[in-house]
């Protein structure tokens, strides 16, 4: 193993199949950032078709194919190809790589003191899967009849008839499903085995538990969307019926299939997994926001056992909730009465985790500066997210929110403004452990308030669009009349999107132009106490010098009699 | 036609059922807002008084809050109320309080790749038999017309017409992929599934010219699968029936 | 830096969980694993309790056949325990002997399958005559695909893998036991299979 070798390696397997569980995060994060900004590029190109439905798309439109748009203008067919692919590389692509694949790599073995993962080479082999998966959803674009345009959710009958690029969506699919399975192993035996002595599971930073609950959601509900993509595959390619009822009759003419299929077992197969994500989601960064929080504000976390216990609940309830995306798809009274009751027994660790995160700031000194503006920013955000899921989650008020723009304002509030800020804030956070250097205070403030103000300008609309009834995946939404009286919303929206992609390059000038000019900082620039900044900076490759020992708990902020305000936890004796 | 009934709210609301799934919706986002305003009271209070500043300092023991222990109590209880005073009693209404059989207008509607199919059993009050084998585009439901109650059958596209102040019952079923058949005024929403026939019960309260919509993704023709949805007084109703039955 | 760098409990338990990592991370893959076929038995509940007929399989299916290739997996497990424990007693040529036939057996499985499958193919059932015939092809067929991924595994560990019984035996060991654990699961799973499609 290339551990005990002091020798260089090549250019190709220091960074490119590299093994280090750093690079193999950069990597992850990397292309992760890359799906994002993709994938909200394809949302765009949605956004200027709804607020100017059927109107020429300015300087761009003639660079597209006659099969995605006609003299600029949208074609149906591209219209829900970018739906479903904004959703699925946001989801897939995006968000959970940088979360869990980028974040998750980089800091988890440093916060718990291991030279690396458990399982470096399953680790590498997870980013090439993640990568080989991308690259087939973004190949599908080309082939004939374009990429996956059933939603994300590909719900049959319609996603077995559909055109080709469903097929490349679905093994697309199974390759990322693989990824996540190798790296949610490598995370669980990581977190389990590789502990530094000392550091016991009541001494674990909350992200590290954050992740490790996320890896066991990744791993044990991922499989069953992997049973169901290969049943859609095999009624796609070999033509069984396991999503096909009897006597299905598509354009006038009888098809081929022999029928005695249920379509809702794809759903119930798909939101088996799809719940547990939308924790895949949110964990993570509930953990970014809690490290970031409790290194600003200079005191411990408010209740950290009060918050593992309910990340851990969290958890365990998000298995079963699963149906209540399927209220309206006949259930009776015993069923809806069951995930509503489950639905609403997930709000209250919810509520806890997002109640201590508050309380954790009374009492403290707060630092504002730019990590801990995106962390604070998550929490009045991921409340409003989770709010709006409670009419959703009443089976009464769901029958008029269903598919509409409730639901959208609702997912997107708990991961844009949520999730996605708490990743920003991570960016910001442990870029200077990365990279050495610290990213500008001045253009992350010039990234963070326009984005704050221009994500609620987005989202808030969409939720009294939702209640005025306009309904989702809408090519053209103007066509109904309950809908007409709130377009003027739609350009609103728009129009915001499109100044929040502006907002962004602040950003990106941030990011390249610190990795090469920013401030020079020392190992330990945010005066934190978890192990991560007990390396060299940038870590070698084996992160720690000497193989670190714990002491205590994660957050000995502004302890009392110490010369320091925060005590790390590998610091032997007093500071 | 051209009156305006929707604006930013919730849509009108022309059914017997729907006031109690707005009040949920009405009572709900009250208390969000409550709860929404209060907590961002205290968020912005606290970042304000505990900002870094010379000569303040963290405390490492910080407070022990016993009110948020309240409030979770409170939220607990009010998600109880909400599901047994409001939820699960509608619920209960829409699927298992049907109107008995004989009161209620009887409609299939079969959907398909983009349009709403309705079909009335016209005066016999026996819907014909169908098969999908005899379904083309001049016979959209596959009506059998060797069979005798299949005679007098009506069938329109998109084109929903119920009377009003008669409780209604649609049996929804679809050809080829899942669709949702959404009356927005009537707060019906329900999806379509292909080999399930779901019944659906809705009384109007009062006449006008509506729409059907369709709100799950049903393919590239999704977004104009519109139908018409005209809810006329019972004298209009039979005659419009009378006119489109077959000569 | 050598210490700091080493990941620990590679061929050594951990003292606590009394693990290795190899050994933590396979039975984390299997329980992924139980939750893969379980999705899959779920589906074929729901289809069987959703159809209007649902054929038995022991009238359509080969039962001799199928018990023939319950026994072969079974021995193959009962020879892969062999090959592990000859390890522990030190005997590395009957290590490869029990190792061999684990293979072989697979081998034999895969083989006394096709035949199955040829004889259906050549009576025009396909997966796509039938649900049954849908759900059969496709859990046989997984299965299959998992026979195929431990007979490499094992012919890893047979041939340039047993490199490492002379560098680090406990090491070896590990692994031999987490493949051991890999092939017991495959067999554990055609042991549900088994009467569900041909039998029930």
């Amino acid at each position: 193993m290339s551990d005990h070798s002091h020798k260089e390696l090549p250019f190709w397997r220091k960074y490119i199949f590299s093994v280090d569980h750093k690079v193999i995060g950069i990597q992850y994060a990397v292309t992760g950032l890359l799906f994002l900004f993709f994938g909200f590029c394809l949302v765009m190109l949605i956004r200027w078709q709804l607020a100017y439905p059927g109107q020429e798309l300015p300087f761009i439109g003639s660079w597209f194919p006659e099969t995605q748009m006609i003299g600029g203008i949208m074609l149906p067919e591209f219209y829900y190809q970018l739906g479903a692919m904004h959703g699925t590389i946001m989801v897939f692509l995006g968000v959970v790589p940088l979360a869990v694949g980028g974040f998750g790599n980089y800091v988890v073995p440093l916060q718990i003191g291991a030279p690396d993962m458990a399982f470096p080479k399953l680790n590498m082999m997870s980013y090439w899967l993640y990568f080989i998966g991308g690259v087939l959803m973004l190949a599908s674009f080309f082939v004939p009849g374009g990429s996956a345009q059933s939603g994300w959710t590909s719900y049959p009958p319609l996603s077995v008839i559909a055109a080709g690029g469903q097929t490349w969506w679905l093994i697309g699919m199974a390759f990322l499903i693989n990824s996540s399975l190798l790296g949610s192993v490598n995370f669980i035996v990581t977190i389990i085995q590789l502990r530094a002595p000392g550091l016991s599971f009541n001494r674990l930073p909350f992200y590290v538990w954050a992740q490790f609950v996320t890896a066991l959601l990744l791993l044990l509900a991922f499989p069953p969307l992997m049973a169901a993509a290969v049943l859609q595959l095999m009624d796609r390619l070999a033509g069984t019926s396991f999503f096909i009822p009897t006597g299905l009759v598509v354009n006038d003419a009888i098809t081929h299939f022999v029928g005695g299929g249920n379509p809702i077992l794809w759903q119930h197969l798909f939101w088996f997994l799809a719940h547990p994500e939308v924790y895949v989601l949110i964990l993570p960064a509930m953990g970014i926001v809690a490290e970031i929080i409790a290194c600003n504000t200079r005191k411990p976390l408010y209740g950290y056992k009060a918050l593992v216990y309910s990340v851990c609940f969290v958890g365990f309830m998000s298995f079963v909730v699963w149906a209540h995306h399927m209220f309206l798809t006949n259930m009776g009274t015993t069923m809806s009465t069951f995930f509503q009751i489950t639905t609403m027994i997930i709000s209250i660790p919810s509520i806890v985790i997002l109640t201590s995160l508050i309380l954790s700031l009374w009492g403290g000194s707060i630092r504002f500066n730019t990590p801990m503006l995106f962390a604070i920013a998550f929490l009045p955000m991921f409340a409003i997210g989770g709010l709006t899921g409670l009419p959703l989650g009443l089976a009464a008020a769901d029958i008029h929110l269903h598919d509409t723009y409730y639901v959208i304002g609702h997912f997107h509030y708990v991961v844009a403004p949520g999730t996605i800020f708490a990743l920003f804030a991570g960016v910001y956070h442990w870029f200077p452990k990365a990279t050495g250097r610290k990213m500008s205070e001045f253009l992350g403030k010039l990234h963070f308030f326009p984005s704050l103000v221009l994500m609620n300008c987005i989202f808030t609309p969409m939720l009294i669009m939702g209640l005025a009834g306009a309904l989702r995946r809408m090519y053209d939404p103007t066509q109904y009349a309950h809908a007409q009286a709130v377009q003027p919303l739609n350009v609103f929206i728009s129009i915001s999107a499109f100044c929040l992609a502006l907002a962004q390059i602040p950003f990106i000038i941030n990011f390249f132009y610190s990795i090469f000019w920013g401030k020079k900082v020392d190992d330990n620039p945010w005066q934190a106490t978890t192990l991560e900044w007990a390396t060299p900076t940038p870590p070698p490759h084996g992160n720690f010098l000497k193989a670190p020992e714990v002491y205590r708990g994660p957050y000995e902020y502004s302890v009392p009699g110490q010369k320091k305000d925060f005590w790390p936890q590998d610091m032997k004796g007093a500071n | 036609m051209t009156q305006n009934y929707y604006g930013w709210g919730l849509p009108i609301d022309i059914s017997t059922h729907g006031a109690g799934i707005d009040k949920l919706i009405w009572i709900v986002h009250i208390a969000m807002v409550l709860l929404f305003v209060g907590w961002l009271l205290f968020f912005v209070y606290t970042l304000i008084r505990f900002r870094e500043r010379p000569n303040h300092k963290a405390e490492h023991h910080g407070k022990h809050f016993k009110l948020p222990t309240y409030v979770e109590i409170l939220v607990a209880a009010f998600e109880v109320f909400l599901l047994l005073a409001f939820a699960m009693p509608l619920w209960n209404q829409a699927k298992n309080q049907m109107p008995p059989d004989d009161k209620a207008l009887h409609i299939r509607v079969i959907a398909q790749q983009f349009a709403w199919n309705i079909h009335y059993p016209g005066k016999d009050g026996i819907f014909g038999k169908t098969s999908p084998n005899l379904m083309d585009s001049s016979n959209p439901v596959g009506l059998d017309s060797s069979d005798a109650a299949a005679k007098d059958d009506v069938v329109t596209i998109n084109q929903l017409n119920i009377p009003v102040n008669t409780p209604v019952i649609v049996k929804l079923s679809s050809k080829d992929v899942i669709h949702s058949f959404t009356l927005p005024v009537m707060r019906v929403k329900q999806d379509v599934i292909p080999g399930q026939s779901i019944p659906v019960w809705f009384q109007a309260t009062q006449t006008g010219d509506f729409e059907i919509a369709c709100a799950q993704l049903c393919g590239l023709g999704h977004y104009r699968m519109r139908g018409f949805f005209n809810v006329q007084t019972q004298e209009d109703f039979n005659k419009w029936l009378q006119e489109q039955a077959p000569k | 830096m050598s210490d700091a760098a080493e990941i620990r409990f590679i061929s050594k338990p951990h003292p606590i969980t009394g693990v290795t990592n190899s050994k933590l991370g396979v039975w984390c893959f299997l329980a992924s694993e139980v939750m893969l076929f379980g999705g899959l038995f779920s589906a074929y509940i729901l289809l069987r309790i959703g159809a209007t007929e649902w054929p038995h399989g022991s009238t359509i299916l080969n039962v001799p056949l199928a018990t023939l290739n319950t026994m072969i997996l079974i021995v193959s497990s009962v020879t892969m325990v062999m090959s592990w424990a000859s390890l522990a007693l030190k005997n590395f040529s009957k290590y490869r002997f029990y190792m061999a036939i684990t293979i072989l057996l697979g081998i034999a499985f895969l083989v006394v399958k096709s035949f199955e499958y040829a004889h259906k193919f050549e009576h025009h059932h396909y997966p796509s005559t039938n649900n049954f015939y849908g759900i059969y092809f496709t859990l046989t067929g997984l299965h299959g695909l998992h026979v195929i991924g431990g007979i490499f595994l094992n012919l890893y560990l047979l041939l340039p893998g047993s490199k490492l019984w002379k560098t680090n035996p406990e090491q070896f060991m590990g692994r031999v036991e987490a493949a051991g654990l890999y092939w017991h699961f495959v067999d554990l799973v055609w042991i549900f299979l088994f009467p569900t499609l041909y039998l029930l």
